[in-house]
C-alpha cells in the first residue's frame, strides 16, 4: 500500500508530506544555529569593551565577501535547476545543479584557505572566546555544505536520471526540498558574515 | 515473497514494529537505569559497608566508591530520562498508535521512522559502553553543569551518546507531526482526534523546537573538552589549587541556559503523552465522553507554548536579579494553570461514571493523585523564596520523582495493559496485574514521600554517605533505610509485570478485535493490526472520539467508523 501525499498536496493542508517535513527540519535548525548565535551574544556582552571587534579584526573580509557571492550565486543555480525540472528540460537542470555543485566546492575550498591561514599564525578555537565561536558556528555551517553537497550530488549522478524517468513529478518535489534546505544554509551565512567579520 | 527475518523484526520499516523495537528497549533501560539506583540506595541506607551479591566484583571490599556513585546517579538520570520514559512515551506508543488512531497504514516516513530507532539504539550502546571505558561514565549530573562537566572523565562519550538521541527524537517527532497533519483519515477533523494524538503533536513540537539547544550546547561542551575552548570556564578558573591553562571568558551559566531551554520542556515531554493515555483509559473504563475535550485541547496546546518560557526557574539560585526572577516566577505560576484544568477535567470525568476497576484503569486512577501531589509539590520550587532554601535538596527529588515516576511511569503501565490486546491478539492476566499494581503504588510512595521529609530538613540530593554528616538533620535519617528497603522491594515487584508480559503473550485470554468495547480508531484494526497496512479496508470516520453511553443508543459505546444514520 501507498502512503498518502507523498507526491501530491493535502488539499486541506496544501502540502505534501516531504515539504511539512523539510519546513519542521529547518525549524529545528533555527533552533540549533539560534542556540549558537545566542551563545555568541553571551560570550560578546561578557567579553571585555571592543574585544571581540578587536579579535575579528584577524578575519579576511574580501575572502568572506567573495565567498557570500558565491553561496549567493548557488542560490540562484539551484532555483534554476528546480524551474528547469518544472519545464521539462533536464539537460538544462544538470547544467544548473552542476552549477551549484560547483559553487559549493569553491566555497569550501576558499574557507580552507581561511581557516589554514588562521592556523598558520596560531590562531586556534582555544586562543579566545572570538575565535572559539567563530571556528564553531562556521564549522558547523560548513558541515551542513557538505551533507547538502552529499544530497545535490546524488541527485546528479545517473540515480537522478533514473528518478527523472520514472517519477518526474516525484524527482522535481526533491529536488525543490533539497533547495529550500540549501536556501536555509545560504541564509545562515548571510547571518553568520555580518555578525562574524563586520561586527 | 516472505519477507526476511531481518527485514521483518530488525531493519523493519513497519510502524508497529518499529514501535514494539523501541519498547522493548525502553523496557530495557528503564529496568537498567532502576538497578543504577538500587545499588545506590544501598549506600544511602547503609553507608560504607560492601554492596551485596555484586559489590565484591565490582570494587575492592566492594564497598561502592564516591566516583562510582557518581557515575550511577548521572546516569540513572540521563537513562531514565533520556533512554527510558521518552522513547517508551513517544518512540512506543507515539509510533504504535499515531498511524492506528488516525486511522492510516503507516508513519509518513518508513525509512525516516527505521533511522530514528537504530540512531537511538547506537545512542544507547554508547551510555551503556561509557560504563566500561577506562574513565568510566559521565559522573557530572544529568544536567552536566560546567564547569565540573568540563573536565571530568567520561563526559566525552555522553556527549556523543547525547548527540545520537537529539537525531534520533528529532527524526521521530518530525515524523510524528507530519503523520498527524498530513495523514489523518478522511472525517478525522482536528476536534476529532482522540486526546492522546493531541499531547503526541504537542510533544513533538517541543521535541522539535527544543531539543536542538541543547545539540549546539553539547557542540559547545564537546569543543571544550577535546579541542580546549573555554566556551563554559570564566577566567582566573581555580580547579585543585591551581589556575587552569585554558583562556578562560567563557560563562558556566551559558551551559544552563542552553540545557534549561531544553530540559524545562523536557519535563512536559515526558507528562504530556502520560496524561493522553491516562485520558484514553480513563474515558474507555468510565464508559463516559471524556469532560470537557476542547478544554483539553487548548490546555495541552498552552502548556506547550508556555513551557518555552519558564526555564530559568531552574536558576533561581545563580544570582540572575530579581526581574528576571520575578518574569519566571510568574510564568512558573501561569503554567501551573492548564496542568491543573487537564487533572481537572479528568477528575470530573470521573463522576458518575459505572467505573470499571481493571489493571490499566488502576494505574491511570493511581497517576490523578500522585501527578497532583509532584505538580502541588512543585510549586514552591517555582517561588524564588521558597526555592532558595529547598534548591538541590531531597524535596526537589520527592517532587519530580512524583511526577515522572509514579506519575509518568503509571500512565505507562496503563498504556500497557490497556494496549497489550492490540499489540499480541491476548489479554495481560488481571490478576497479575493487580498484584503488580498495589505493592507497586505502596512502594512508590515509600521511597518519594520521605523525600519530602529529608529535603525539608535540609539534606542535600548529592550527598554519597546519605547526610550522615548533617547533625541538624540526623532525626530524618532513619528514613534512609525506609526509602532503599521500599526501592528493592519495587524492583521485586516488577518481576510479577515480567512474568505476566511474558506468559500472556503466548498463553493470555484471547481478546478480539475490540476487548475494552472502545470507540478510537485503533480497535476497527484486527489484534494485531496488518504488517504493512494496519486495516483491511480503508477508514472513515464520522464522529467525535469519546461517544460512549450517548443516551437512546443499543450499546453503551459508538465507534468513530460508525456512520451518522445508525444512530438511534
Amino acid at each position: 500500500m501507498e502512503i498518502p501525499y507523498t507526491v501530491k498536496e493535502r488539499p486541506d493542508t496544501g502540502l505534501n508530506n516531504s515539504k511539512l517535513g523539510i519546513w519542521l527540519f529547518l525549524a529545528s535548525e533555527v533552533m540549533l544555529f539560534g542556540g549558537l548565535f545566542s551563545a555568541y551574544v553571551f560570550l560578546r556582552l561578557g567579553a571585555p569593551e571592543g574585544a571581540f571587534h578587536e579579535w575579528g579584526k584577524e578575519l579576511n573580509v574580501p575572502l568572506a565577501t567573495l565567498n557570500t557571492m558565491v553561496l549567493i550565486t548557488s542560490s540562484v543555480t539551484m532555483v534554476m535547476s528546480w524551474a528547469s525540472l518544472k519545464m521539462n528540460d533536464f539537460k538544462k537542470y544538470k547544467l544548473y545543479m552542476g552549477l551549484t555543485l560547483l559553487c559549493a566546492v569553491i566555497f569550501l575550498i576558499v574557507k580552507y584557505f581561511e581557516y589554514t591561514a588562521k592556523f598558520d599564525h596560531h590562531l586556534y578555537p582555544s586562543t579566545n572566546t572570538f575565535l572559539a565561536i567563530y571556528f564553531t558556528l562556521t564549522g558547523l555551517h560548513g558541515l551542513h555544505i557538505i551533507g547538502g553537497m552529499i544530497v545535490m550530488t546524488y541527485f546528479w549522478l545517473p540515480a537522478g536520471n533514473k528518478m527523472w524517468h520514472s517519477e518526474p513529478e516525484h524527482f522535481a518535489n526533491r529536488i525543490e526540498i533539497a533547495g529550500l534546505y540549501w536556501h536555509f544554509v545560504d541564509l545562515v551565512w548571510i547571518f553568520l558574515f555580518p555578525i562574524l567579520y563586520l561586527l | 515473497m516472505p519477507e526476511p527475518f531481518w527485514r521483518k523484526y530488525i531493519f523493519s520499516q513497519d510502524h508497529k514494529v518499529i514501535g514494539i523495537q523501541y519498547g522493548l528497549t525502553a523496557l530495557a533501560f528503564l529496568f537498567f537505569g532502576f538497578c543504577l539506583m538500587m545499588i545506590m540506595r544501598w549506600q544511602l541506607a547503609y553507608p560504607e559497608t560492601p554492596v551485596p551479591l555484586i559489590g565484591e566484583f565490582l570494587w575492592e571490599n566492594g564497598i561502592l566508591l564516591p566516583e562510582v556513585y557518581n557515575s550511577l546517579g548521572a546516569m540513572h538520570g540521563t537513562i531514565m530520562i533520556f533512554l527510558g520514559v521518552v522513547p517508551l512515551a513517544v518512540g512506543a506508543f507515539g509510533n504504535y498508535f499515531v498511524p492506528l488512531q488516525i486511522g492510516t497504514i503507516d508513519m509518513a516516513f518508513p525509512k525516516l521512522n527505521m533511522t530514528s530507532y537504530w540512531s537511538y539504539f547506537v545512542g544507547g550502546v554508547i551510555m551503556v559502553a561509557s560504563f566500561f571505558t577506562p574513565e568510566g561514565a559521565a559522573r557530572s549530573g544529568w544536567t552536566s553543569y560546567p564547569p565540573l562537566a568540563d573536565f571530568e572523565p567520561g563526559q566525552t562519550l555522553w556527549l556523543i551518546g547525547m548527540v545520537f538521541l537529539i537525531t534520533s527524537s528529532l527524526l521521530g517527532s518530525i515524523n510524528i507531526i507530519v503523520t498527524i497533519v498530513q495523514l489523518r483519515a478522511p472525517g478525522l477533523t482536528w476536534m476529532r482526534l482522540p486526546f492522546f494524538v493531541w499531547t503526541q503533536l504537542v510533544t513533538s513540537f517541543l521535541l522539535v523546537l527544543a531539543f536542538p539547544p541543547l545539540e549546539a550546547a553539547a557542540v559547545l561542551q564537546l569543543m571544550d573538552r577535546v579541542v580546549g575552548t573555554s566556551f563554559f570556564l570564566p577566567s582566573g578558573l581555580v580547579v585543585s589549587g591551581e589556575i587552569i591553562s585554558a583562556t578562560g571568558g567563557g560563562s558556566p551559566l551559558l551551559w544552563q541556559h542552553l540545557f534549561w531551554f531544553l530540559a524545562h520542556p523536557e519535563v512536559y515531554v515526558l507528562i504530556l503523552p502520560a496524561m493522553g493515555i491516562v485520558c484514553e483509559v480513563i474515558a474507555n473504563n468510565t464508559r463516559k465522553p471524556i469532560w470537557g475535550y476542547k478544554s483539553l485541547v487548548y490546555a495541552a496546546i498552552f502548556l506547550g507554548f508556555m513551557s518555552f518560557i519558564v526555564w530559568a526557574h531552574h536558576m533561581f539560585m545563580t544570582g540572575m536579579g530579581a526581574t528576571m526572577s520575578a518574569f519566571f516566577q510568574t510564568t512558573t505560576m501561569i503554567i501551573s494553570i492548564p496542568s491543573v484544568i487537564i487533572l481537572t477535567a479528568f477528575f470530573l470525568s470521573l463522576w458518575g461514571g459505572s467505573i470499571r476497576y481493571n489493571t490499566p484503569m488502576l494505574f491511570a486512577l493511581a497517576f490523578l493523585p500522585m501527578f497532583g501531589i509532584g505538580g502541588l509539590t512543585g510549586l514552591p520550587l517555582g517561588l524564588a523564596a521558597s526555592d532558595i532554601s529547598l534548591h538541590d535538596t531531597y524535596y526537589v527529588i520527592g517532587h519530580f520523582h512524583y511526577v515522572v515516576a509514579p506519575g509518568t511511569i503509571f500512565a505507562l503501565f496503563a498504556g500497557i495493559y490497556y494496549w497489550f490486546p492490540k499489540m499480541t491478539g491476548r489479554k495481560m492476566n488481571e490478576t497479575l496485574g493487580k498484584l503488580h499494581f498495589w505493592p507497586s503504588l505502596i512502594f512508590m510512595n515509600g521511597i518519594f514521600l520521605p523525600m519530602f521529609i529529608q529535603g525539608l530538613a535540609g539534606i542535600s540530593r548529592r550527598l554519597w554517605d546519605g547526610g550522615a554528616i548533617y547533625s541538624h538533620a540526623a532525626d530524618t535519617l532513619w528514613l534512609n533505610e525506609v526509602m532503599s528497603v521500599s526501592a528493592w522491594l519495587l524492583g521485586l515487584i516488577q518481576f510479577v509485570f515480567i512474568v505476566n508480559f511474558f506468559y500472556s503473550m503466548k498463553k493470555g485470554e484471547k481478546a478480539g478485535r475490540n476487548p475494552w468495547d472502545a470507540t478510537t480508531l485503533e480497535w476497527v484494526a484486527p489484534s494485531p493490526p496488518i504488517a504493512h497496512g494496519n486495516f483491511e479496508s480503508d477508514i472513515e470516520v464520522h464522529r467525535s472520539a469519546y461517544e460512549y453511553s450517548v443516551p437512546g443508543r443499543k450499546r453503551d459505546f459508538t465507534p468513530q467508523t460508525e456512520p451518522k444514520k445508525s444512530d438511534n
